[in-house]
């Protein structure tokens, strides 16, 4: 191990060892699916149907071959997208995943947002009254919004806001008939399957609110249940940064109090929060399987439910490996950000 | 060894005010719901599976204090009978994690090398993996009832004990005391056990709270997806369930009271956690702690 690595050797060496973990995760959820007691095709039709449609359905999906060659097949086929057929209809698994991924992106994003300005906020504001009233109350907040079961307070908002207030849609992603479709210039299509983006791409400011209203809701719930851990980060963080001398020197200079705050102190206190969202992400993926469901919120994480009540085994094999891999992906952007962000790190 | 660990509870609590009182509100508020439990046939004012006690769906009452669900049910006696799958499940679930975890980190840092890599390297990718996605598929595959759900549960949190005192040791391995301690000749067993053990259990029972709370919130979701113990008791996770094609009818209730209860058991074991954390593993805090 050399004393002192460069960002390109940490770069490398990083991205070589996402790939055994990948290839750890896929193998695992391989093995999962056939070695442990229970058959899928058996179990999808609950042993209900006769010998000849399950080994029909065994041949159709390449279940009846060895394992070691449907191992291989496995392989190969993830490296060319090919996620499976579906147990319903032998429909392409991988086409599926790909037009319900852009809505748990969608939401992942707008959720890690919420979490992260509601729990830095509160985190700067706790650590200015440290060991104050108002500082406990932030922090029990912190405790208690983790608490509590994420499907749980969407229901709970559901109930205010929906059907109480009627102030805002109680699940879906967009009325009916509504949805953005992007960007058509001279015969080229161009669309993120974000609502929100597209809508602003097309210049439809009505589409645009109408989707920012449909997710409000998801992203509130998810946001406010991974909250805490912000909160936490930054008011430590914050503590540790406010007794600096820089920040003495700041005051002593005579800036403003929200100036020596936010310039100075919070700056150097990001790069945690930036490192914590990352680490967060396969929170915020499990989390949004659940707020999904509630919202009827049509992502990955709601095909994934749809297809356990299916017991659609191909299905949920690849959307298992859709959210490893997406997991991985994300954890290792941003350990490489971290790194070119902070020297100290390869060192 | 929990006698050396309570005296020194003790007077740690004295010293930092603020996270003893979260021990003990956490302490009290889990002691409750379990003895609430417990007690719940003698507690509770109904059968809490009896359907038709009370007409279907009526709101919080005189005769009904938390109501009635869509069969006639009292929210109340489910509400008080509802928590006993979720806490077996938690404590089966912790059980076996600290069974596995504990002695995985304690092998992987004592044999080193390679294999400590490898071992940690799958404890990683397990650790990184989305939980409740990875209880799902396990809950697929060992199928349904409680230990099978417990099982599905502690796969997702042996990581974070195996990190945890793998961690541990590495650090105390490296300390002088040890390292006088090999020299005159003691043996590995009581390295282990006079130093290492005593320095990995505060620890270990810190991830164990935490580890509580998160095991209900998982069994919760679990049982939100529909993979939860098909058993006809009464379970909080299950009138959720339930509860939920009730909402746009306006019958809040049914849901209201069993999700408050997860929320009070699950806070409990945090806020242990979190005090605990806070008294076991002293922080650098500076400056006016009291």
């Amino acid at each position: 191990m050399s004393d002192c690595m460069t960002l390109r050797t940490y770069v490398i060496a990083r991205i070589l060892l996402t790939i055994p973990m990948i290839f750890i995760l896929l193998t695992s959820v391989f093995l999962v699916m056939r070695v442990l007691p229970g058959d899928p095709v058996q179990m999808h039709f609950e042993k209900m149907a006769s010998p000849a449609v399950i080994n029909q359905m065994r041949i159709q999906l390449g279940l009846d071959k060895p394992l070691y060659a449907q191992y291989f097949d496995y392989i190969v086929g993830l490296f060319r997208g090919d996620l499976g057929k579906s147990m319903q209809d032998y429909s392409s698994v991988g086409q599926q995943i790909f037009s319900a991924f852009p809505a748990t992106l969608e939401l992942a994003i707008c959720s890690m947002l919420i979490a992260v300005l509601i729990g830095v906020f509160l985190g700067v504001e706790a650590s200015k009254s440290y060991n104050r009233p108002k500082d406990h109350i932030i922090r029990i907040f912190g405790i208690v919004t983790y608490a509590i079961p994420v499907f749980f307070l969407g229901m709970i908002l559901q109930m205010v806001f929906g059907v109480w207030l009627h102030w805002l849609p109680t699940g879906g992603r967009i009325a009916p008939g509504m949805a953005p479709t992007g960007l058509s210039l001279g015969g080229i299509h161009f669309s993120t399957g974000l609502y929100t983006v597209d809508s602003l791409l097309q210049g439809n400011l009505t589409e645009f609110g109408l989707s920012l209203k449909y997710l409000l809701l998801p992203s509130l719930t998810l946001g406010l249940v991974l909250c805490g851990i912000f909160i936490r980060l930054t008011r430590t963080n914050m503590f540790e940064t406010m007794r600096l001398d820089f920040v003495t020197a700041a005051k002593a200079r005579g800036l403003k109090d929200s100036t020596v705050t936010y310039r100075y102190i919070l700056r150097n206190a990001f790069l945690p929060v930036l490192t914590m969202t990352g680490l967060q992400f396969a929170l915020l993926l499990g989390g949004a399987v659940l707020t999904e469901t509630t919202f009827s919120w049509p992502g990955l994480g709601r095909y994934l439910v749809d297809r356990i009540n299916f017991r659609d085994y191909t299905a949920i094999q690849g959307a298992v490996v859709v959210f490893g891999i997406f997991v991985s992906i994300v954890s290792l952007i941003v350990d490489l950000l971290y790194a070119y962000l902070d020297p100290r790190i390869r060192l | 060894m929990l006698a050396q660990i309570i005296p020194g509870l003790g007077s740690l609590a004295r010293r930092r005010g603020m996270a003893g009182k979260l021990v003990l509100v956490g302490a009290i508020i889990t002691g409750f719901v379990v003895v609430m439990t417990v007690l719940s046939p003698i507690l509770a004012p109904y059968n809490p599976s009896k359907i038709n006690v009370g007409r279907p769906l009526t709101a919080p009452n005189s005769q009904f204090p938390l109501g009635t669900d869509d069969v006639g049910r009292d929210m109340l006696s489910r509400v008080i009978a509802g928590g006993g799958i979720m806490l077996q499940v938690a404590i089966v679930s912790v059980f076996v994690c600290l069974l596995i975890g504990v002695p995985l980190g304690l092998f992987s840092s004592h044999t080193g090398g390679y294999v400590d890599r490898l071992i940690s390297l799958i404890m990683d990718s397990i650790y990184a993996f989305p939980g409740i996605i990875l209880a799902i598929a396990f809950s697929l595959v060992l199928g349904r009832g409680v230990v099978n759900m417990a099982l599905s549960i502690a796969v997702v949190y042996v990581p974070s004990y195996f990190r945890m005192v793998r961690g541990q040791v590495l650090s105390i391995k490296e300390l002088p005391y040890v390292e006088a301690a090999t020299s005159i000749g003691a043996k590995k067993r009581t390295i282990l056990g006079r130093y290492i053990l005593p320095n990995v259990t505060p620890s270990v029972v810190c991830v164990a709270t935490v580890n509580f709370a998160d095991a209900i919130l998982t069994a919760a979701g679990l049982t939100f997806i529909g993979l939860g113990v098909p058993v006809n008791v009464p379970d909080w996770g299950w009138d959720l369930t339930n509860g939920r094609r009730l909402l746009p009818g306006g019958s809040w209730w049914v849901i209201a009271f069993p999700g408050l209860m997860i929320i009070l058991l699950a806070l409990g074991f945090t806020l242990m956690g979190e005090g605990l954390t806070e008294l076991l593993n002293p922080r650098l805090e500076q400056g006016g702690e009291k």
